[in-house]
């Protein structure tokens, strides 16, 4: 009788975990593992024990304590009674309204920049290459700056529109430009205005109906409509008419020169025309290459193909060149749109009062909790960028080639 | 069992980390000069001069300091701080002596751990305002946009004299007092707001100072003076005594021209021990006992840094007010000496 067993399992030696390669690898991670806990808990403990040595402490508390401080850009309600974690709050809200606005500005200015730069003009070529050249290599923080310091040194001041024969004007009457920002007239919202908002609604889900169903015709029938201008009457003709049906429900709140200032209507702040415009340019410069790479990525024959279908350059760019070029374009507008964030600290240049500013800044002169507020900014921008790169990563996801 | 070992290690280093860098005095006389942090330039009070060189009230006590530890006015490294980098400067030891414009606050000392060893200018919060504008008090200043340096008292106090008055305002804060005239210049504000002194200051520096108008109100108690950190009794006693025998020397009649010739014996026991000439005071500080000669000689007494940086006769022209001697009606008032 011969008994089948398995081949000897060998029991685990404590050489093995150097000498077997199925070990090997742990050993090694397991190594590495400990080596890093070891020094970030070497940090750790020093800053404890440094503090403690200094008499100080982590504490939160003070996030819950009065702020005493006044902010000029509120997009909440906030006064100098709020909290601290409420200016923080604010801070957060307007560090996320000028990335937006610069995101936004720099997608356009690039985009346009980058399709111009491959222009068969010579000269709209060489005055693109020299936009990305001038403003990708001169540091945000300058153009920053520069803006602002035009912008108050060559604006007239408020008191500029007093008086009998003012120096300056406002605008059609309704805008005026000054050194502390951009005055514009300002909605008021009057009944039925709820009821004028929801037909704006439709008649967007109205002009997407419309396209859809032009784009349905042209694939079955063949049949082209026109797309531009009915698109724009669905759009605004509803909404314009029944603004007069309702008794124009919507008005405007004009700015006027009372006591020191502008009151009434919205301000812009200036820092804020500075901060959104500087990032703007200077990242619209870096999306421009992009946009160039990308389009330099489809392959010639591709807009010569469609050249030859009898496509004109504007068709043949927006629906057969763009589409593929986007593929190449997204992942570095991803880092753009990072940088932008990251940038926008540099709000404490002109003043105006980002996360940096607030919780950053007054808030940490004011309490001296240095490290708390740090450790705070750095999970917000941690926090932000993810949020950004998994939203755009999304839609890259959907952009990419489908392979079937 | 490694993991408890590691720990432990660890522990221990940290704490060695931990304890280094108590003994201030020591380090600054092994280091042979003293890291002093002032502003970034204030006309009067700290800024550097066509030379190179600092000058001003506050850099008077940083040089005083030098003097009384190493014996030697210039052997101070001046290591200029906006609002936001002082405290961190000071707490971390990148500076030994703090002398810039701070508001002794109860929070700062308390809470930010920081020890303040005397007041060497008592100030307060003021307006200034273009002539203009027509305006003669503050309390007509509702709806006004004000140009205020970050990270300073101002900010709060600002805050809460436009809520107790009930007006409205809009704040446009600035890192440095350079931009925050260049601000005001330009009409991006209609008042600009600091201490009443650094308002003097700022305003001898405009090409037509008489276009400007301080306001009458001063909204804010702002005792400005010299600190260090907490924890180093010694070191805060030696930068105490300092600013104190400036001030009292300016009491006894002591300055920078006679010190030489008092120092050699006079009838006035204080005056005596002040210079080292009877007991020995300096010795308890671990000091020569010649230290406030020294830091007198450097500069001269509190009234005569007054006059040549900020006084009446300088472009910021500042009088004495409350910085006047006890004797004078004003609030110097330096403990005796034995």
């Amino acid at each position: 009788m011969t008994t089948l067993s398995d081949p000897p399992g060998g029991s685990f030696r404590l050489s093995m975990l150097l000498n077997d390669t199925r070990y090997r690898s742990y050993t090694f991670q397991f190594i590495a593992l400990v080596i890093v806990l070891g020094i970030f808990g070497y940090l750790g403990s020093n800053l404890m024990a440094n503090l403690r040595a200094a008499g100080l402490n982590i504490s939160y508390g003070f996030l819950g304590e009065s702020s005493n401080y006044d902010i000029n850009q509120t997009l909440i309600d906030y006064n100098s009674r709020s909290t601290h974690w409420r200016a923080a709050l604010v801070g957060v809200l307007n560090t996320m309204l000028v990335a937006l606005l610069a995101c936004v500005t720099a997608t356009i200015i690039g985009v346009i920049a980058g399709v111009l730069r491959l222009s068969p003009n010579w000269l709209v070529r060489k005055l693109m290459a020299g936009y990305v050249e001038a403003f990708r290599n001169v540091p945000v923080l300058i153009w920053i700056i520069i803006i602002f310091t035009i912008m108050t040194a060559v604006l007239p001041a408020p008191s500029a529109y007093r008086g009998e024969d003012p120096t300056a004007s406002m605008l059609f009457g309704a805008i005026a430009f000054t050194n502390r920002g951009l005055y514009l007239p300002a909605p008021v919202w009057g009944p039925g205005s709820l009821f004028l908002g929801l037909v704006f609604l439709a008649s967007i889900i109205g002009v997407f109906a419309y396209r859809r169903y032009a784009k349905k015709l042209l694939f079955d029938t063949g049949k082209l409509l026109p797309m531009g201008w009915p698109s724009l009457a669905i759009l605004i003709l509803p909404t314009l008419l029944f603004y007069f049906i309702l008794g124009r429900p919507i008005t405007l709140d004009y700015p006027a020169l009372a006591g020191f200032n502008f009151q009434g209507g919205t301000q812009i702040l200036g820092s804020l025309i500075a901060l959104w415009w500087a990032l703007a340019i200077y990242t619209g410069a870096f999306i421009a290459e992009n946009v160039r790479a990308g389009i330099q990525s489809v392959s010639k024959g591709q807009a010569e193909a469609a050249a030859s279908l009898g496509m004109r350059p504007r068709r043949i760019m927006n629906l057969v060149v763009l589409p593929q070029a986007l593929r190449v374009i997204i992942p570095p507008l991803i880092s753009n749109y990072l940088n932008i964030t990251k940038n926008s600290s540099l709000a404490i240049a002109v003043g105006y009062m980002d996360i940096t500013g607030t919780l950053g800044g007054i808030t940490l002169n004011q309490t001296g909790r240095a490290i708390e507020c740090i450790l705070l900014l750095m999970a917000f921008y941690l926090a932000i960028s993810l949020a950004i790169s998994a939203l755009m990563n999304v839609y890259n996801n959907a952009m990419q080639l489908k392979e079937r | 069992m490694t993991k408890t070992v590691t720990l432990g290690a660890l522990t221990v280093a940290a704490f060695a980390a931990g304890a280094a860098g108590a003994a201030t005095l020591d380090d600054v006389k092994a280091r042979g000069s003293l890291n002093c942090g002032v502003t970034t330039g204030l006309v009067g009070f700290a800024a550097p001069d066509a030379n190179g060189e600092w000058e001003g009230f506050d850099v008077g006590v940083c040089r005083a300091v030098a003097a009384a530890v190493l014996g030697d006015p210039t052997a101070v490294t001046f290591v200029p701080t906006t609002g936001k980098t002082r405290f961190t400067a000071l707490a971390s030891g990148e500076i030994d002596l703090l002398a810039r414009n701070t508001t002794w606050t109860y929070s700062r000392d308390v809470d930010l751990k920081f020890e303040f060893v005397g007041v060497n200018y008592y100030d307060g919060q003021g307006f200034l305002v273009p002539k203009a504008l027509g305006v003669s008090s503050a309390k007509e200043l509702s709806g006004a946009t004000i140009c205020i340096q970050t990270g300073t008292t101002t900010e709060l106090n600002l805050a809460d004299y436009f809520r107790k008055n009930n007006m409205e305002y809009q704040p446009v804060p600035i890192e440095t007092n350079g931009e925050a005239q260049q601000q005001y210049l330009a009409g991006a504000c209609d008042v600009y707001t600091t201490d009443a002194s650094g308002l003097a200051a700022t305003r001898a520096a405009f090409e037509t100072p008489g276009d400007h108008v301080v306001l009458p109100e001063i909204i804010s108690k702002e005792p400005l003076g010299p600190l260090v950190r907490h924890g180093d009794s010694e070191w805060g006693d030696v930068a105490r005594w300092t600013l104190n025998a400036l001030i009292a020397a300016e009491e006894y009649g002591i300055t920078s021209a006679n010190v030489e010739e008092l120092s050699a014996g006079t009838d006035s026991p204080e005056i005596d021990r002040i210079l080292g000439t009877e007991d020995n005071l300096g010795a308890m500080m671990g000091l020569e006992p010649t230290w406030a000669k020294a830091a007198i000689a450097a500069g001269g007494n509190y009234g005569e840094l007054f006059e040549k940086n900020i006084g009446e006769n300088t472009p910021i022209g500042l009088s004495r007010g409350l910085n006047a001697q006890w004797t004078d009606g004003g609030l110097l008032y330096a403990p005796p000496f034995r």
